[in-house]
């Protein structure tokens, strides 16, 4: 083995306006390792991977591949030195196929044009038996005709590796690939990239999971706010070391809560249908129940109907059939602002598009449940005054980390805006708490403080329903486990029955 | 209606589905890569213009040509810089781009298409009926009795198909359309792609409004291109997004013209009106029982890093 990294970057700094998203970070990868890249949402991953692979341009430093100084001025030249990238959002276009999407960019023609620059008839069959080599070779099932939009995400995500391996990548960058997989399918995906690395792939791992980085690295990087911290062994290494790096402070990674002590039924959910936009059946006759003082919490992989199902509890969907029972009146065909009013709290999925108006500010922001009701208004008129004095409030119980109230919420951190949803959903009397991915894309520190938020409301009698694709965070959260599959909840399980790999696999709709 | 009239029906169906054909191919390269066109009538009047104003004063269709389609490929220009460089809503740039054709058009129209200066008209296309083909009984007469540009929009639909769906050029186009961004990381150039094909789609839309002037009526009116640009994008839409979809469609809205030209002389019981209502009308209908699904990035400006 040689000594030269295959990849190396040195004082890699990039600036954007008002932040350093990278302050002079130094990397090396090694051949044939898997390089964990670790660190919270907006600590630089995403930037310094964006640098290596040409899509943003250094403001300082250097990038070398096999010791010799390359310039990255696209991906173009990334690709030429032989790195790819899967990026966590796929970069494949849904209506064409497995081998048009591979072939793009590179592809070979045939016929009496093909002299011709892009004119000449697409060689469809040499793309795909190329295709099919490489799937062979590294073991990644794949067929070339298939179209994308047809593959569930894991298949989707081995497209992305093979459009990859067929650029000749022998250096490979995933960007948090295991955030849309079931727990079963992240481990498929680690014996491939063991079997990448077998054959002298090199692989840098981006994610924020400390449990997968334990489990696949061969060595750790840390980056925290734009600097590369240090670097770690998996077997010197605990994930509470890790987090710590990660964060700069201790973090407790446990959630400390007591036995529930559930009350009365406060949602009760009967055969319930919701269609998608497109008018297909996304949540099929689902039925539970949720009682005060408990979480129900509901596990699945994304685009399992979850979405839907939040959507239709809080009045944002229209309920084809079944009934919604709010206490104890039929909410069923409720308006949002009359499931509001009921006493319902929700923190959307989608923070910025649903959850706040980006371009208000904070202090509007934390009043838009309640904007229309004294003392906030007088008759049609809003007091900007109250509504002030309440941010200022909210913002320090809440601990909301912004220059003041008058900030957008558009110019907060992840972090910092759900916490401001948060802080908005609970500032009034609460019945139900409907809670949809509440930690998504948020740092470490704000996980910790909304999840202990979540507990507190179900010691004070809140019942919560709890919807997350991210599985660690329902098992710790969560006093009962439903698990969806399909748009239908194939199994509820109390907390003591769902282990990780039964949940998994019933997430996988492999068990019922 | 006898055999003669039917005849008489399917070839003028031809001839003047062939400025909506070439009308919805312009939309087709510019919304396949990513940008809504609605400047296809603005550019297809520029054109018809030129094209009668080059021709007359140099007293050659040749030149003529080419004026039209340069004026149409300028302005595809200007609505490609105003869309892709200064991301404007792409919408407001087409209605931009229609405004000052009509404005434009209309005023060169008064001052240099009319006595006294104007040098009279350089004629039109003539008729080219294709030897042994027109001979052809029924078909012969609809498919190969057309002036030159009708051909070239036959021709065209599959050139189009070809570069479409079967080479290089047409899956970047496509990709650029469905996701930039993959397409950029793939080291596509999003610009460059989109820039290329709204500016061929432009010299499309010149060759569309080159026949009203110079293939079928020999002179420039105001406004002739009376909203073809129009019903352009809506068999664009209508064939889904597809060549030989737009094709169909814009033999169909070409039929119901041409039966409204037919009963205008033969039946002027039935108001006109009522039949050129029809293609519109059609539209609707079908755009509500067939969802049209456009390029996914349609309309979207692309924005790197």
């Amino acid at each position: 083995m040689s000594t030269t990294p295959v990849l190396e970057a040195r004082g890699l700094t990039k600036r954007f306006p008002g932040v350093i998203a990278n302050d002079s970070v130094d990397l090396t990868l090694n051949k044939g390792e898997i390089l964990a890249m670790l660190g919270e949402n907006g600590a630089g991953k995403t930037t310094l991977m964006n640098m290596l692979y040409g899509l943003y341009h250094p403001d300082e430093g250097e990038i070398l591949v096999n010791g010799k100084a390359v310039k990255m001025d696209s991906p173009n030249d990334a690709i030429a030195a032989g790195i790819g990238m899967v990026h966590q959002h796929f970069m494949l276009i849904p209506v064409m196929t497995v081998a048009e999407n591979i072939m793009l960019g590179v592809e070979e023609t045939r016929g009496v044009l093909a002299k011709l620059p892009m004119l000449g008839r697409l060689n469809r069959r040499a793309a795909a038996v190329r295709i099919k080599e490489l799937s062979k070779q590294y073991s990644l099932d794949l067929d070339p005709d298939d179209y994308i939009k047809d593959l569930p995400v894991g298949i989707q995500q081995r497209a992305e590796i093979i459009k990859a391996l067929y650029r000749n990548a022998d250096i490979l960058i995933l960007d948090e690939p295991t955030a849309v997989l079931t727990p079963q399918e992240a481990d498929e995906l680690f014996a491939i990239m063991h079997n990448l690395t077998k054959q002298g792939v090199s692989i840098i791992f981006i994610t924020h999971k400390l449990k997968e980085v334990l489990k696949v690295a061969d060595r750790i990087a840390v980056l925290r706010n734009g600097k590369m911290v240090g670097t770690a062994l998996p077997a010197d290494a605990t994930q509470a070391s890790l987090a710590e790096m990660m964060v700069g402070r201790e973090v407790i990674l446990q959630v400390d809560k007591s036995e529930a002590t559930p009350g009365d039924v406060v949602l009760d959910v009967k055969d319930l249908v919701v269609k998608t936009n497109r008018g297909q059946i996304a949540v099929e006759n689902v039925s539970f129940e949720v009682r005060a003082g408990e979480i129900l919490g509901i596990a699945g992989v994304q685009g399992n109907g979850q979405s839907e199902l939040a959507e239709g509890l809080t009045g944002l969907r229209p309920i084809e059939s079944g009934h919604i029972q709010l206490s104890d009146r039929d909410s069923t065909h409720f308006l949002p602002r009359q499931v509001t009013e009921m006493g319902v709290a929700h923190i959307p999925e989608d923070r910025e598009k649903h959850g706040l108006i980006m371009a208000y500010s904070i202090a509007d922001n934390l009043v838009l449940n309640r904007y229309y009701q004294p003392p906030f208004a007088k008759g049609p008129v809003l007091n900007q005054e109250v509504i002030d004095q309440n941010g200022r409030e909210l913002v320090a119980e809440y601990d909301v980390r912004t220059p003041s109230i008058y900030t957008t919420a558009g110019s907060l951190s992840g972090g910092n805006k759900q916490k401001v949803i948060v802080a908005r959903e609970f500032s009034r009397p609460v019945k139900l708490l409907i809670a949809n991915q509440p930690t998504r894309g948020v740092d470490v520190g704000s996980i910790e403080f909304i999840h202990n938020q979540i507990i507190s409301q179900r010691d004070s009698g809140v019942a919560v329903l709890l919807v997350s694709a991210e599985l660690d965070e329902i098992l710790s959260l969560a006093d009962r486990v439903a698990v969806m599959f399909d748009g239908r909840i194939v199994k509820t399980l109390p907390i003591a029955e769902a282990t990780r790999e039964r949940v998994g696999l019933l997430m996988a709709g492999s068990e019922t | 209606m006898n055999f003669t009239d039917i005849t008489f029906i399917l070839q003028l169906t031809v001839a003047t589905a062939t400025p909506i054909a070439l009308g919805s191919y312009a939309g087709l390269f510019s919304e396949r890569s990513g940008v809504v066109n609605i400047a296809i009538e603005g550019m297809m009047l520029m054109a018809a213009m030129m094209g009668a104003f080059v021709s007359g004063y140099t007293q050659s269709l040749f030149w003529g040509v080419v004026a039209g389609m340069l004026s149409a490929a300028m302005m595809a220009a200007i609505h490609a810089v105003v869309s892709i460089r200064f991301k404007t809503d792409q919408i407001i740039s087409g209605m931009v781009i229609n405004l000052l054709a009509a404005g434009f058009t209309g005023h060169i129209y008064q001052i240099y298409l009319v006595p006294p200066r104007w040098p009279g008209s350089a004629g039109t296309f003539p008729e080219l009926p294709i030897p042994f083909l027109k001979d052809i009984p029924f078909l012969g007469k609809i498919l190969f009795q057309h002036q030159p540009i009708v051909y070239t929009m036959i021709i065209l639909t599959f050139v189009i198909h070809y570069v479409l769906f079967y080479t290089p050029w047409g899956l970047r186009m496509r990709a650029v359309g469905e996701h930039p961004e993959a397409a950029d990381t793939l080291g596509i150039n999003v610009y460059f792609t989109r820039y290329a094909n709204v500016i061929i789609g432009g010299m499309l839309a010149g060759l569309a409004g080159i026949w009203l002037s110079l293939e079928w009526v020999g002179t420039f009116n105001i406004n002739m291109t009376g909203g073809r640009g129009y019903i352009a994008l809506a068999a664009l839409i209508f064939g889904r997004w597809t060549p030989f979809g737009a094709f169909g469609a814009a033999l169909l809205f070409g039929l119901a013209n041409a039966v409204q030209v037919y009963t205008q002389t033969l039946v002027p019981e039935i108001p006109a009106e009522f039949l050129q209502m029809m293609p519109y009308v059609l539209t609707i209908i079908v755009a509500a029982v067939r969802r049209p699904i456009p390029p996914a990035a349609v309309g979207q400006p692309y924005e790197k890093e």
